[in-house]
């Protein structure tokens, strides 16, 4: 019998009466007042920063001294001034290694956590989004939802493909529980809530 | 003494240690409770997470054929292990057909179980733990302490020491962003330089056969972006029916864990990257034993927050290597006996049964109705030291009869204070009183 | 209304003084007092160790000991659970354990849940209170700090009317003590660390006495502070009610 068989075999055999599945859709979930002021402070919480786009994009971006000082920047996010990387002509994600900054656009929000669902990475080339010095993220202001049952009820999981909630920069506690942003990933987070759509 | 009581007593002997790590640990513990406080529904999450476990676990098997089913579609090839040699084979199986020899890690209980990183190194592949602690311990060559703080044990003045002489960083540097950045840089090097990636799984999603992972780092997502070959490794245990029950475990994880709302990346892996390949490694090892024992089933549910490792007054002045398993505290002593029962007969008795685990488990484990369980079950196994043993026939021979009970009361009262008793290290012995309650209770009684 | 007293040995033995404020207590509510003289221990020590089986004969006896009465009320949140909670364990299939479980309450909830006591009295001190693990998370006589439940405490509840009385607020509301049974013995040195940490949260809260509802955590707190020299005085929760309501 191969592993599998015998496995799944000891699992039936020791499964105990089927339990049913609970209803999640019974559960009174945390809802807020206001959602996007919720949402910022969430973000500001987890390590990031958010700023609600009134004006033009580029505008905002340039506002981030991390953008402004960029000299590699890569965006997912179409019409950015200083995109410089075509991540469609990035043959071997290594050459990623000195992007500074990146701009990624975020599908929804979650208001209870400061995370963004972020599905277009860059594909073959995603490295992009985990190499890159500093963040920014872009947001519709109208997708936003409150928790995160909400959440996964709105978002659709690329299969097969890859896709993640982002909350704020990458960080650690693990020296004495002292709180360091930017671990691994980026330093810097900064969530930009547009006003328009699209 | 115990294997845990003797570690336990050194770790003690530094009095201003043992403060230091137990205030550390508690202080998670307290984040816990503040992140907790935002969830007005938190004791309902905590229902639903336990009864959807509870669900799963009934019906594991077709839920893994599902996921496999689904993993597949999605380009992933999935492999199955009856135990953890053959999940070291299968993972070195798959480094060596690809040629690989440079291995970074994300962090993964199963994989310290299993004795991963030891099998792999004696085969000639480097494996560099990229989870911050996760690095430090390995350059200690020690296991991590803690699930989620690998090296809460150590203070910046020892990691500070260890990078100097591992990465050359200045000698006396003890400042924790400083020596972060040091290993951010060196780690770097290790993933660009990496031939495959191989990750844990936190929940695995058997509806879209995709596996989730949850750091905050950020190294699991460089450590399967860069290289071609992405491994990850889980236990059966670890499947979620759909998206929808995701939730319910994301919402209650980083908050148990750490305090936090969520981890800064929640990874949804399905498939591997364009031009890359995915292997995902299910593991049994044991798991299927457990979920055969009613008293120990629930022990299934655990999610590896490791809450019940900071609520627990035990562990925190112990520190988890006292525990001698690569899991410990509360949920430690809970599943180690079922591989060792002999070696780990010890564990289900470092604890004072207080019961904050099992308030705390995100998935409410009734942890502490689990350790006098196995208590009973080493000792009809004839597992727990035979002084205990004696002790017990004559307290039950004495207690049964109650003119026993009376005569040897009244002995223990008088002669108590002249025999010797580990008690008396540390502690007085109660006042002993001329009279026991009873023979109190006779005289008011006549006097009425 | 009749009562049985359910003494745990150690008390009997050690703390008399607990049993009888105890009886007090209940008496000065209007209760008739009862003290069935054949009763032991409910086998909680034998059980602890993993010995279900010599725990047994103790647990039958109990069950003959306390079958004529209608209330059966013990000064220990410990040995209240080890009825309430694992008899069924050590008697499975016993159609009497489910008649005692249901009538064997612990001083504290019978006080404030049967006779809905809310005594009034004057003791005149600042107290820590020390909730027994057993107490708060077996028989849940109070919320505790871990569940995002609403906040209440018999205990409390009960002292609410006694004037004077300042409760000290520790920094680990509900931390455990370091008795645990005989893991004050086989793990004494973390037993001990437990307990001494336990007693200087009270010291620095201001506390100039420990109450709590369980002998077996008092005993062990007593020994420690006696050991170490310190002047903090340690009383059972109906020692304290006794002395208020004089």
């Amino acid at each position: 019998m191969s592993a599998r068989d015998e496995i799944l075999k000891a699992l039936r055999a020791a499964a105990p009466q089927t339990v049913p599945l609970p209803d999640i859709g019974r559960v009174s979930a945390v809802r807020y007042p206001d959602v996007r002021e919720r949402f910022a402070k969430s973000v500001v919480e987890v390590g990031g920063r958010c700023v609600l786009v009134e004006g033009p994009l580029e505008a905002a971006l340039a506002a981030i001294p991390e953008y402004a000082a960029a000299r590699k920047v890569v965006s997912l996010v179409p019409g950015v001034a200083k995109a410089n990387v075509d991540l469609s002509s990035i043959g071997d994600p290594h050459d990623l290694r000195d992007v500074d900054f990146c701009v990624l656009p975020a599908e929804l929000g979650v208001a209870e956590n400061g995370a963004c669902w972020i599905v277009d990475h860059g594909g073959a080339n995603r490295a992009a989004a985990f190499l890159t010095q500093h963040l920014a993220v872009v947001l519709r202001g109208d997708s936003l939802v409150h928790n995160l049952h909400e959440a996964y009820q709105r978002i659709a999981i690329p299969s097969p493909g890859f896709a993640m909630w982002l909350s704020g920069p990458s960080k650690t506690a693990d020296i004495e529980q002292a709180l360091v942003i930017g671990a691994h990933g980026a330093r810097s987070c900064t969530v930009l809530v547009t006003a328009q759509a699209s | 003494m115990t294997e845990h009581a003797a570690r336990a007593a050194e770790f003690i002997k530094n009095d201003a240690r043992l403060h230091w790590h137990d205030q550390a640990v508690w202080f998670v513990r307290n984040k816990r409770d503040i992140a907790r406080s935002f969830v007005p529904e938190w004791e309902e999450l905590r229902s639903l997470g336990s009864q959807i476990k509870a669900h799963t676990l009934s019906r594991l098997a077709e839920y893994l054929e599902e996921f496999e089913r689904n993993a597949r579609a999605a380009g992933a090839a999935v492999h199955w292990a009856r135990d953890a040699d053959e999940h070291n084979r299968i993972v070195h199986g798959i480094l060596r057909e690809n040629g690989v020899t440079r291995l970074v890690k994300s962090k993964s209980m199963l994989t310290e179980e299993c004795h991963l990183n030891e099998y792999l190194e004696a085969h000639g592949v480097e494996v560099v733990d990229t989870d911050l602690g996760e690095r430090i311990v390995q350059f200690r060559r020690e296991p991590p302490s803690h699930i989620v703080m690998p090296a809460i044990h150590l203070k910046k003045e020892e990691i500070g020491e260890l990078f100097h002489d591992k990465l050359g960083t200045p000698r006396g540097l003890a400042d924790p962003k400083q020596l972060t950045e040091a290993a951010r840089v060196h780690l770097r090097e290790k993933f660009l330089a990496a031939q495959a990636g191989l990750t844990g799984v936190n929940f695995a999603i058997a509806s879209t056969g995709g596996v989730v992972v949850c750091t905050n780092e950020g190294n699991a997502d460089l450590g399967t972006a860069l290289p071609p070959i992405h491994i990850a490794c889980m236990g059966v245990e670890k499947l979620v029916p759909s998206p929808r029950e995701l939730a319910v475990f994301l919402r209650l994880l980083a908050r148990s864990a750490t305090g936090q709302p969520i981890t800064a990346y929640t990874s949804h892996f399905h498939g591997p990257r364009p031009g890359a390949s995915m292997h995902i490694v299910i593991v049994d090892h044991g798991r299927s034993r457990i979920l055969a024992r009613e008293e120990y089933r629930n022990s299934l549910k655990c999610i590896r927050c490791a809450a019940c490792l900071n609520t627990c007054p035990v562990y925190r002045r112990s520190g988890g290597h006292s525990y001698g398993v690569a899991v410990a505290g509360p949920i430690g002593s809970v599943l180690a006996p079922h591989v060792d029962p002999k070696k780990h007969a010890d564990l289900p008795f470092a604890s004072s049964l207080c019961g904050s685990c099992s308030d705390v488990c995100p998935v409410r484990i009734d942890l502490h109705h689990q350790l006098l369980a196995w208590r009973g079950e080493l000792a009809a196994q004839g597992l727990v030291p035979l002084r205990k043993r004696v002790v017990s026939r004559v307290g039950r021979w004495v207690l049964a009869r109650t003119w026993a009970y009376r005569f040897f009361g009244k002995l223990a009262r008088i002669f108590a204070r002249y025999v010797p008793n580990p008690w008396t290290r540390q502690r007085e012995l109660p006042p002993m009183p001329r009279e026991s309650f009873r023979a109190q209770w006779r005289k008011r009684v006549r006097a009425r | 209304m009749d009562v049985a007293l359910f003494i745990p040995c150690y008390v009997d033995q050690f703390y008399p003084r607990v049993g009888l404020a105890t009886a007090e207590v209940l008496e000065r509510h209007g209760v008739t007092v009862h003290f069935p003289e054949a009763q032991t221990c409910c086998g909680q020590p034998m059980a602890n160790s993993g010995f279900f089986d010599d725990a047994r004969p103790l647990a039958r006896k109990m069950l003959e000991v306390f079958a004529p009465y209608e209330h059966v009320v013990c000064p220990s949140g410990s040995c209240t659970s080890m009825v309430r909670n694992h008899f069924e364990t050590v008697l499975p299939g016993d159609p009497r354990v489910a008649g005692l479980r249901a009538k064997t309450r612990e001083l504290c909830e019978f006080l404030h849940d049967v006779l809905r006591a809310r005594p009034r009295g004057r003791f005149p001190h600042k107290v820590g209170l020390h909730d027994s693990c057993h107490g708060l998370r077996e028989l849940r006589l109070g919320s505790g700090s871990e569940r995002l439940v609403p906040a209440f405490s018999k205990m409390r509840t009960l002292l609410d009317g006694i004037d004077g009385l300042q409760l000290v607020e520790l920094a680990r509301a509900d931390e455990c003590c370091g008795f645990g049974g005989t893991f004050a013995v086989t793990e004494e040195a973390v037993s001990c660390a437990m307990g001494r940490d336990r007693i200087a949260d009270h010291e620095r809260a201001g506390a100039e006495a420990i109450a709590g509802g369980d002998v077996s955590c008092l005993m062990h707190l007593e020994g420690l502070i006696r050991r170490d020299g310190k002047k903090l005085r340690v009383l059972h929760v109906a020692e304290l009610l006794e002395e208020a309501t004089r």
